[in-house]
């Protein structure tokens, strides 16, 4: 492990995979092969091209994982182009892990769960995915309702159809927010979908996505008589450090870099609505 | 309990200066104090506090953290870091000394941020009392004593000359390295200068301000107050509160590209920017009124929040004195707090 | 005076003339005065002050406060209606929407310079004829208000308004012989190494902050060059002293032609750096290369830096150094 906290590991991308047409997954590994790191379901890192910036990005994959860590990144700003620019063989800087991660290891445990994403927001959830499929044996039924713009827009399309729709006790439901040509899927938005998919109470949920969906989401979740603490959803903020000191990430009382990025809904209730 | 005559007061500082950085209030060219180091000639200000605070020394405002040699594919980290220089800084004031105590609870509670903590580590502070508190000053509000300051050696101007009283190892090492020039102090001297300063720090039209309705557990009440409108409308989002601020310690990290090589740094920051939570979709503090308000939210709910009921604020009177449209957190205070 | 203001801005209230008025609310001691927006009779009377330490140029607000829409009714001293006048010029702001009530101004006390004199510990300050008196816990002191008259004040290039719905108090002249450059003469008759030192001994203090920038009703660009990531050139804090000395030089440029000399920038600045001293380098060059201009004199008038006339001077003409 790393003692200098600002100080960064190099990585080099071994792989990159286009997932949709803004969205790339890239392999990251020590330039001695191996993880750089490890860490847990849920966690960060923060990964920079020196001279662009240096941005928090969700650890896709799962701990489990022993031989790569992955990050699918959508190109929205000065940084994430770069990212989708570059070939395989480019050094990266990366540091972490960083934050809370999703409780797999205490209170997800024999749980039911209930994995709700839109777009983008499947990559931090991903990891818990792939590490409940890893540890099978510890944990519930898995359901997972994941909605994009569009077919193409869903990310990890291959990997949900080939392995997650083949993995026993998972449920997965696909939507796509309007019709398409060679889409026999659902169509409408998450939060719908959801409410007509009529869940079971005792489901524990994790969800992740554009902030109008979880507004939405939550509040039918509420209605079908989910009580916040059954519900965890994992938040981004502005992020410089990522370990709490430079001071910008917070939410009322808390950063979201180290008391974060998981919370549970109960949890930020307790904090102001400035996020 | 040391003394120094006033007469050795530059043998002192040739003394310290010897075998390290002696860093000490000076007037400027517009006669105001700031830090400098100290050489022969030097004479300390007789001002009450320097514009900046003496954060400076453990959190510059800007530092180098790294460079980058890229080359082609590659890229290769380097930690540029020497040996760290050691220093004193002498003068500094009860408030200032008692920010380093709150910085300390960012940058030295894991983990740790060595850049800083080196430094702290280098630094001997001698603090000195004061005597002549200004209008702007309420120290006191927060429970610092500005007649007893902190510090490795605390310090009091007297008639005999200066008191020195050694706090800390480091601070009796300072003396003992000095300890020529010293004679036995006397410790009813300094009961009088201390008993002078509390006289009057009683006096201060700030004394009796409050902090009744701020501090733990206050975000629900304080967060969607109207007022938070009213006392930001005139505000200009500059960062002179932050920058001249003991407490404050946000910080951005930039590259900069040298030419030949890539140069990580870090710089203060402020939460007055407009772009201080900008991300490529958004900002969670969009206008004025939600940075203003994040800035006194911090120093009066989240810090005390997160560190056990104390404030962020050391009451020194700099953003009082700065702030070019006079808002301040006194005036946050007095609106938001239960009982001005 | 501070009567006669409260009591016009109570009946333009009154009767609709206005919305709100844009003046000075009241602080701790007397002196620490902030820009504020009065919006009924009640908030007037329990907030608004006016006296030889309001010195906050108003006009700048009123670029985000015609966005607010309604109509607001200001105070403007002298020296701020020429800001009035060029925000006007640069249409940023909407005549139709501002009641302008212009009053008589004999200079501003700097608080700094009432302290540099070891007034300190104040609890209070009565103005008695040309000197002030002040109550202190050390006790009281009077000094001469011309001592602690603010640095821009010394120079004041004119004490009339340049724009106005109605005035309280008495009209003043235009200053000519302000002797507002005698500084920016003494620069110029140094040598470039004095002078460099001299810059470099100022703007060294810098730390960045912007207050010079924000308070400036010249810079009103809605994103500011050195706040745009993406310029390349956005800082917080400048990396060497090149950028510390361009950040203002730069910005002196941006003004050039345009600051009407209302010295907010040096009133603001916490370094005590005198800003004010780079635009007027500029105005007094605008004047001798294109004739005596004053910005915000003529909010119709064609700015010489914004046209171009045969004759003007060529670079290089002037002398100094050929690029």
């Amino acid at each position: 492990m790393n003692t200098e906290t600002l100080i960064p590991y190099v990585g080099i991308v071994t792989e990159i995979t286009q997932q949709t047409p803004d969205v790339k997954t890239f392999r990251v590994e020590a330039p001695g092969g191996g993880k750089l790191f490890e860490h847990k379901p849920g966690q960060c890192a923060m990964l920079s091209v020196p001279g662009i910036s240096e941005a928090m990005i969700s650890i896709t994959s799962s701990p489990t994982n022993t031989e790569y860590m992955e990050f699918s990144v959508k190109k929205c700003g000065c940084l994430t182009e770069w990212l989708h620019a570059m070939e395989v063989g480019q050094m990266i800087t990366v540091r972490g892990p960083y934050g809370r991660h999703f409780p797999v290891y205490d209170e997800l445990l024999g749980k039911d769960l209930m994995i709700i994403a839109g777009g983008i927001g499947l990559a931090p959830v991903r990891s818990v995915i792939n590490y409940v499929r890893d540890n099978r044996d510890k944990f519930g039924t898995v359901d997972i309702v994941y909605g994009s713009r569009s077919k193409d827009d869903l990310v990890y399309y291959k990997e949900i159809v080939d392995e997650w729709m083949n993995t026993e006790g998972f449920n997965v439901h696909l939507t796509i927010d309007n019709p398409q040509e060679g889409w026999d899927g659902h169509v409408g938005f998450v939060p719908n979908f959801v409410k007509e998919l009529n869940p079971d109470l005792n489901k524990t949920v994790l969800m992740c996505g554009p902030p109008i969906m979880i507004k939405f989401t939550l509040a039918g979740l509420m209605d079908l008589g989910f009580k916040k603490e059954q519900v965890y959803t994992t938040m981004e903020l502005r992020m410089k450090c990522g370990i709490g000191k430079c001071g910008r990430c917070n939410i009322g009382n808390k950063y979201v870099c180290k008391d974060g990025p998981v919370f549970r809904f109960d949890e930020l209730d307790e904090l102001p609505n400035e996020y | 309990m040391k003394k120094l005559s006033s007469a050795k007061l530059n043998e002192f500082f040739a003394a310290i200066a010897a075998s390290r950085a002696l860093y000490l209030p000076v007037d400027n060219s517009r006669g105001k104090a700031e830090y400098k180091k100290w050489e022969a000639g030097v004479e300390m200000s007789r001002a009450l506090n320097t514009v900046r605070s003496a954060k400076d020394f453990f959190f510059p405002q800007t530092e180098n953290l790294m460079e980058f040699k890229m080359e082609g594919k590659k890229v290769e980290v380097v930690d540029t870091r020497s040996e760290a220089e050691d220093f004193v800084i002498f003068g500094v004031r009860a408030c200032d000394a008692a920010s380093f105590k709150i910085l300390d609870s960012v940058y030295l509670t894991d983990p740790v941020d060595s850049y800083y903590k080196t430094r702290r580590e280098h630094g001997v502070v001698v603090t000195l009392a004061c005597g002549k508190p200004a209008e702007t000053c309420f120290c006191g509000v927060f429970g610092i004593d500005a007649a007893n300051p902190e510090g490795d050696v605390t310090a009091w101007e007297t008639e005999g000359g200066l008191m020195l009283r050694a706090n800390t190892e480091k601070g009796e090492a300072l003396l003992e390295a000095t300890a020529a020039l010293l004679e036995e102090g006397d410790e009813a001297a300094v009961q009088a200068a201390q008993a002078k300063t509390r006289e009057i720090l009683k006096k201060l039209p700030l004394s009796d301000l409050s902090t009744e309705g701020l501090g733990v557990g206050k975000t629900a009440e304080l967060f969607d107050r109207p007022e938070w409108k009213t006392l930001s409308e005139a505000c200009l989002g500059c960062g002179t509160c932050t920058f001249v601020c003991p407490t404050c310690q946000c910080y951005d990290v930039r590259d900069f590209d040298t030419g030949n090589g890539i140069k990580r740094f870090r710089c203060w920051d402020s939460c007055m920017y407009s772009d201080f939570t900008l991300m490529a979709h958004g900002n969670s503090r969009n206008s004025q009124v939600e940075r203003f308000r994040q800035r006194f939210m911090h120093k009066l709910v989240y810090y005390p929040d997160r560190s056990g009921g104390t404030f962020g604020c050391v009451g020194c009177g700099r953003c009082l004195s700065r702030c070019p449209i006079s808002m301040n957190i006194v005036k946050v205070m007095k609106t938001m707090g239960g009982k001005n | 005076m501070q009567e006669m203001m409260k009591k016009r801005a109570t009946e333009l209230l009154a009767d609709g003339t206005c919305d709100r008025v844009l003046g000075w609310a009241v602080g701790d001691f007397v002196y620490d005065q902030t820009p504020a927006l009065f919006r009924t009779e009640e908030e007037l009377q329990k907030g608004f002050v006016y006296n030889g330490f309001s010195a906050a140029n108003l006009s700048k607000y009123l670029v985000k406060e015609c966005r607010a829409g309604g109509k607001i009714a200001v105070f403007l001293k002298p020296c701020d209606t020429y800001s009035f006048n060029q925000l006007m010029a640069e249409h940023r702001i909407k005549r139709e929407m501002i009641y302008v009530i212009g009053i008589a101004c004999d200079g501003k006390a700097d608080v700094e310079k009432l302290k540099e004199q070891g007034i300190d510990g104040i609890t209070d300050i009565k103005e008695s004829g040309d000197s002030y008196v002040v109550s202190t816990i050390y006790g009281d002191k009077t000094v001469k208000k011309a001592e602690v008259l603010a640095e821009r004040c010394v120079a004041c290039k004119s004490r009339k308004h340049m724009v106005y719905d109605e005035l309280i108090g008495e009209e003043g002249e235009v200053i000519a012989d302000s002797g507002r450059f005698d500084m920016v003469e003494k620069l110029e008759a140094m040598t470039p190494d004095e002078r460099y030192l001299f810059w470099r001994g100022e703007l060294s203090r810098c730390i960045r902050c912007n207050a010079c920038r924000n308070v400036c009703p010249a810079c009103t660009c809605e994103q500011c060059i050195f706040d745009n990531p993406r310029s390349g050139v956005s800082q917080k804090a400048a990396a060497n002293s090149f950028e510390e000395n361009m950040f203002h030089i730069i910005r002196a440029f941006h003004v050039a032609g345009r600051c009407t000399d209302c010295g907010e920038c040096s009133r603001v600045c916490p370094e005590n750096i005198p800003l004010h001293l780079l635009n007027r380098k500029f105005i007094k060059d605008v004047n001798t290369f294109y004739g005596d201009y004053q910005a915000g004199e003529d909010p119709a008038a064609k700015p010489p830096l914004g046209r171009y006339e045969k004759n003007d001077i060529e670079p290089g003409e002037a002398g100094g150094v050929k690029a």
